[in-house]
């Protein structure tokens, strides 16, 4: 396959970036895309050019590390998978393809592919979390049964791996998609009932703080998370704010 | 040998660990906020202990190279975590566990480390519920289990192929609430380029922040490396691509002990390799062979067939299957350990019956588990004589509850439904149960320097079970770790602050910055990839499945020739002062081609075949791995002496009280 690539550039945070062209032939559609642009990088190197740098690890959609936006897409057109699951079968001879970085004020971006998501790790820090000490805990794990299906909700909202592709989905650029999973993964929980109510007011204020956007249910977000995070839980954790503003 | 104490407590040893506890010095509370630790990983090891440490009250610093402490690469570990908990009442306790550890690594492990190590795996669940990990759960609420490979009880606690994930998730939370709280201070996006010693203690680390360039010092009064394997040797692996041995082996280069570092883990469910721009193997989860069922047809035509593409694996009739685990071993079947089962794979593939384009497959197939499970669903929910489309239909939506994701991921990457044809499948590198010496403390051969999870190489012997792995790191890193570096640190509680402006500190960041000069500065002819794919081509082909003399010395050969090649004409683009992967990648390839030659050495050295380490030279008739336990049941230890080739070994005997040492049989 013969492939154009349009690849935004940019040097560094404050720099101007910009769209640069490339071709690229023979490309096979069984490669990963990002096998595709580890192609491309060696024949920059080649070249003595510098690569185009993009986030990647695991390269089996666990992560989260990877965050492309691919014509216009976050992780390209297939839904449910990452954009280190996506493959080049997805694409045709002669395609072009436009590839950008998350874009959103509290995502800075770093070079090239590349953004600050740092902003994400401070909202959980911010209540993302059961207290509860290692030293020495006396409760047995089955002293407490859970209903399956809520044990099968709160895993659901848990499997998050927080990509950011909700918030680049995004037109407000909003992380209650984000967010409210993990407010939701405690909040079916009886372990995490006790913060509750500090929980949700703490990460939701921190989540205002960090510049993401306003939530007004357009609902792009959960059409492209890849982990089908259901908007269910954005619902729920409305609920848990309400209820805990109310008892205040 | 004084450098290799193992420091194995006396007494009984079901009493070891807490006479220990009862024994060991203690830092005070009022003591421990003037002790900073520094924790490099923050996988399920080092994210654990970090939590923990800072619960107890020490300063802790913690790295990590990607962008936020979540992505750890034990992010990626899918069937389970085991315990023995019993709560399947099917005969487990802590001295099964640790029974099926030392025999499932052949014995090849130390036994005091491995019985501690099951004895706390009932904490690790206690504390992980506690914590709201959301664990497969049974309709009556309880937790569910299921089987992994080598044992004969249910004890893998799960959840759905996402375990690791879960787990990290829950470490990370614990490492949120203490940094939010002060109590540690996460860098992220930094990558540890060497260990600083002052007066012989490990009292530091030079990281480089990886969006700046810049070359910072990091002081503390102890440093914890959890810094993962080293599987990216092979350059194709289940590895994260940014796995690398570079935090441990830099300590090596300090001094630190780098042990029985052939020992790796050949994991036998991967998706098979498809082509040359492929840059990573993906994993199946060995839970799948609870369900799965491997297989080759019987007969070679039938093998050629399919290769050809003229026959499809669900034409090939019942008994013209090879299903050669069940055949071989009857007793483990389909659930052998992971070497077993790999060298099984592989015997057959060359033997001419493997069956995708390259040879190198097999099947695992899962019609049979759709159409059992199928059958039993039809039969709790009362419907009468239901056809064979009804049934297959209600057994593929339970194969889907279980496995889902893992097929999900099977098809995007093969375009095939492994619901209606079978997976295919081959061995690729995923674990390695060498890495840095540590005695019972986990501490290094340097003081002070501590190796956590899979860092280390001190539970697992020669081959590790499934599901073994997230319990180690857990257990060093909430269970273990915490308590005994205070034995170490107690004497430092009047040291004060460990200052950065030390002599130590300046030569070790020349050096640093001296490399990093060399890397940029090279004849600039080929790609840091180039030497990596060329480096896992030696070791794939010589240092593999299946090792023998010959191979391993010409391995040592081209290996010390292609790392000269790399240091003359490596080309590195962009600059040091700034974001710059390829940099990255060459620092942690340098390392990778030191480390080959040692992994070589070590392979050569070993003159028996024990787990992973399978050298041609020493098998029975059948093919089994020969063992030489008058000779060889010792910990290779090796330090190193300015150049891998010069590397000296130290032995430690591995000596057995509790448990027979006996031919590993799964048949
Ligand atoms: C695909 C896959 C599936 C698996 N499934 C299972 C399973 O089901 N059950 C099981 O028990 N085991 C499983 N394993 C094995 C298990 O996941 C790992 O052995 C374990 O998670 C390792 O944890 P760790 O904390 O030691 O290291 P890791 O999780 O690998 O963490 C390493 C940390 O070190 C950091 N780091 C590394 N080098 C540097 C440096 N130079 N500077 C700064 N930071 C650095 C990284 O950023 C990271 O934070 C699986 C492994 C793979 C690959
Ligand atoms: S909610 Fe979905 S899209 Fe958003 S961070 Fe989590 S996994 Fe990514
Ligand atoms: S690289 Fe890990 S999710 Fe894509």
């Amino acid at each position: 396959m013969k492939i154009y690539l349009k690849i935004w550039r940019q040097k560094d945070a404050n720099s101007k970036g910009g769209m640069v062209d490339y071709t690229m032939d023979g490309v096979e559609s069984d490669m990963s895309f990002l096998e595709m642009l580890d192609v491309l990088n060696e024949e920059l190197v080649a070249k003595g050019e510098e690569p185009v740098e993009f986030d990647h690890d695991c390269r089996e959609g666990i992560c989260g590390t990877c965050s492309l936006m691919i014509n216009g897409r976050p992780h390209g057109p297939d839904s449910r998978i990452t954009v280190c699951q996506l493959h080049m079968r997805s694409f045709n001879d002669g395609d072009t393809i436009v590839i950008e970085p998350w874009r959103a004020k509290a995502f800075p971006v770093i070079k090239d592919l590349i953004v600050d998501r740092t902003a994400f790790d401070r909202i959980q820090q911010a209540g993302g979390y059961i207290s509860v000490n290692t030293s020495g805990l006396p409760v047995d794990a089955n002293a407490i049964p859970i209903e399956k299906d809520a044990a099968d909700a709160s895993f659901n909202a848990a499997t998050c791996i927080g990509c950011g592709a909700c918030v680049a989905a995004c037109k407000n650029a909003s992380a209650m998609l984000f967010t409210s999973a993990k407010v939701s993964q405690f909040a079916l929980l009886p372990q995490g009932q006790v913060e509750a109510a500090d929980r949700v007011m703490n990460m939701v204020r921190q989540m205002d703080l960090e510049g993401f956007g306003n939530c007004t249910n357009t609902g792009a977000c959960e059409v492209e998370c890849p982990k089908g995070i259901s908007l269910e839980n954005i619902a729920r954790m409305n609920r848990e704010y309400l209820s805990a503003t109310i008892k205040g | 040998m004084a450098v290799l104490e193992s420091k194995v407590p006396s007494g009984p040893l079901a009493d070891k660990w807490t006479k220990h506890k009862n024994e060991i010095d203690l830092v005070n509370p009022a003591n421990k906020r003037n002790i900073d630790i520094i924790v490099v990983g923050t996988g399920l090891a080092g994210g654990s202990a970090a939590a923990t440490l800072a619960e107890l009250g020490y300063n802790v610093k913690t790295f990590c190279y990607q962008d936020s402490p979540r992505r750890a690469h034990s992010i990626a570990a899918q069937g389970g975590v085991n315990a023995a908990k019993n709560y399947q009442g099917d005969g487990d306790s802590v001295y099964r566990l640790f029974y099926d550890t030392v025999k499932g690594g052949d014995y090849r492990s130390r036994e005091a480390n491995v019985y501690r190590l099951a004895e706390v795996s009932t904490n690790i669940i206690d504390q992980c519920v506690a914590q709201g990990v959301p664990f497969a759960r049974e309709y009556g609420g309880l937790l569910d289990n299921r089987s992994f490979g080598g044992v004969l009880v249910s004890r893998t606690f799960y959840a759905k192929g996402q375990t690791g994930q879960q787990l990290l998730l829950g470490a990370y939370a614990a490492m949120n609430r203490q940094i939010h709280r002060g109590k540690i201070k996460s860098y992220t996006r930094h990558e540890m380029l060497d260990v600083v010693l002052v007066d012989g203690k490990a009292r530091g680390i030079i990281a480089r922040n990886l969006v700046t360039g810049e070359i910072e010092r990091h002081a503390g009064h102890a440093v914890v490396l959890a810094t993962g394997g080293y599987g990216n040797l092979f350059f194709l692996s289940t590895y994260a691509m940014g796995a690398n041995v570079m935090a441990a082996w830099k300590a090596h280069k300090k001094g630190a002990h780098f042990a029985n570092p052939c020992f790796t883990q050949i994991h036998p469910t991967c998706i098979p390799v498809s082509g040359d721009h492929q840059s990573k193997l993906t994993l199946m989860s060995e839970s799948l062979r609870n369900d799965g069922r491997i297989w080759v047809p019987a007969k070679k035509e039938d093998a050629e067939a399919i290769r050809a593409g003229q026959l499809k694996p669900t034409e090939i009739k019942e008994e013209d299957r090879d299903y050669y685990l069940e055949r071989r071993y009857p007793a483990f079947g389909n659930l052998v350990p992971r070497d077993v089962a790999s060298r099984a794979a592989k015997e057959r593939c060359d033997a001419g019956y493997g069956v995708n384009k390259t040879g190198e497959a097999v099947y695992l197939d899962f019609d049979a588990a759709i159409m059992r499970y199928g059958r039993e669903k039809a039969l709790t929910s009362g419907m009468k004589n239901p056809d064979d489309a009804t049934v297959r239909k209600l057994g593929e939506e339970v194969v889907e509850a279980k496995y889902g994701n893992l097929f999900q991921m099977y098809e995007k990457i093969v375009d095939q439904n492994p619901y209606k044809t079978p997976m295919m499948i081959y061995p690729a590198v995923h674990y390695t149960m060498g890495g840095l010496w540590v005695d019972y403390n986990l501490m290094t051969t340097i003081p002070g320097c501590y190796a956590a999870g899979e860092a280390n190489f001190s539970d697992h012997g020669a081959n590790r079970l499934g599901a073994s792995a997230l319990m180690q790191g857990l257990a060093d890193g909430y269970f273990v770790l915490p308590y005994t570096i205070g034995d170490y640190l107690s004497d430092d509680i009047r040291t004060g602050p460990i200052s950065p402006d030390s002599p130590e500190f300046d030569e070790a960041e020349q050096n640093v910055r001296d490399r990093i000069h060399k890397l940029m500065s090279a004849n600039g002819i080929h790609s840091v990839d180039y030497y990596h794919k060329k480096l896992g081509k030696i070791m794939w082909n010589k240092c593999g499945m299946a090792r023998n003399a010959k191979d391993l010395k010409e391995a040592i050969k081209e290996i010390s020739e292609l790392r000269k090649d790399f240091w003359e004409n490596v080309k590195v683009t962009g600059k040091a002062e700034a974001k710059n992967q390829e940099l990255e990648k060459a620092g942690r390839v340098a390392d990778f081609l030191e480390l080959g030659e040692l992994f070589a050495m070590d392979a050569l050295h070993r003159n028996e075949s024990c787990g992973g380490h399978f050298r041609e030279e020493y098998q029975t008739p059948e093919g089994e791995a020969l063992r030489d336990d008058k000779n060889f049941k010792y910990v290779a230890s090796w330090e190193y002496k300015g150049d891998p080739s010069k590397s000296e070994l130290h032995k430690e005997d591995l000596v057995y009280e509790n448990i027979e040492v006996k031919t590993r049989s799964y048949k």
